[in-house]
């Protein structure tokens, strides 16, 4: 089951280990200092057999809440390059799926039945990247 | 091997409800979803296998929308899962069970091993995939 979510962010994409003029022609528009800033779609995929009684993998209810609790209430709004998750890490799309990955990963763990497969982040309507534990 | 997917649209009421439960203790335990309510659902169905040599087809879609308003619009479109439909008498209509539902229903009439699975749309923001064994997608 994947649930999808919204939130808008911005971010700068600039390597510390880089000069700006290296940043520059990195990352081109994207290392505006300034930052820029996407509608990013989340989606989070969990898998497992749905409990006999009440058919949900996971209750949506509790699903939605550890999302917002551990990724939407904390990026939404937000400068990403500013959060410690991103201290050493260049906010990518492909680093945002990997970081929240790895925030959801526990508390989905607790959930009795829904094992976290993938995250997906859509940075526009061009552009998604989904990242998958690899067994 | 080749896969091609065939999108329909259908709509359904539906309520969470465990019989055994009071009114009460299904809206706790279910939320507003205890309440009749209703989805515009999306379903995508998944096939695979090698192209026909004559034909160049995997499966006529003609055929596949034949089977697709057959075994899902003629039964669901405009019902209520629960009061129209046997299927949920004893299984609460989430999405999970009713992409499981789905991809039993199509793939026993779906050439055998073709169908490699389903995803069930419920809302823009929500969606169940059911694949065939070893056909992750």
């Amino acid at each position: 089951m994947t649930r999808r979510y919204w939130f808008p962010a911005a971010h700068v994409l600039r390597s510390e280990a880089l000069s700006a003029q290296e940043n520059v022609s990195r990352y081109g528009k994207c290392a505006n200092p300034h930052g820029h800033g996407h509608n990013y779609g989340l989606e989070v995929s969990v898998a497992g057999e749905p409990d006999p009684r009440t058919g949900f993998i996971v209750r949506p209810e509790a699903f939605d809440a550890i999302v917002r609790d551990r990724v939407l209430d904390r990026f939404d709004h937000r400068l990403l390059n500013e959060d410690p998750l991103f201290h050493d890490l260049v906010p990518t799309a492909e680093n945002i799926a990997l970081v929240v990955y790895r925030e959801l990963a526990a508390p989905l763990a607790k959930m009795a039945r829904g094992r976290l497969v993938r995250v997906g982040v859509v940075e526009t309507p061009r552009n998604r990247f989904d990242y998958e534990e690899t067994a | 091997m080749v896969r091609i997917t065939r999108a329909i649209d259908f709509s359904a009421s539906l309520r969470y409800r465990r019989p055994e439960l009071s009114d009460t203790e299904n809206h706790e335990l279910f939320g507003p979803a205890a309440m009749p309510h209703g989805h515009n659902y999306r379903l995508e169905v998944t096939l695979k296998g090698d192209p026909d040599r004559v034909s160049g087809m995997l499966l006529d879609l003609k055929q596949l929308k034949e089977v697709l308003e057959r075994e899902v619009v003629a039964r669901f479109d405009h019902r209520d899962l629960v009061a129209d439909t046997p299927y949920f008498e004893k299984e609460i209509p989430t999405p999970e069970n009713f992409a499981a539902l789905l991809y039993r229903l199509l793939e026993g009439v779906l050439p055998r091993g073709m169908l490699a699975g389903v995803r069930l749309h419920q809302d823009p923001d929500c969606f169940v995939d059911v694949t065939a064994p070893g056909a992750e997608r």
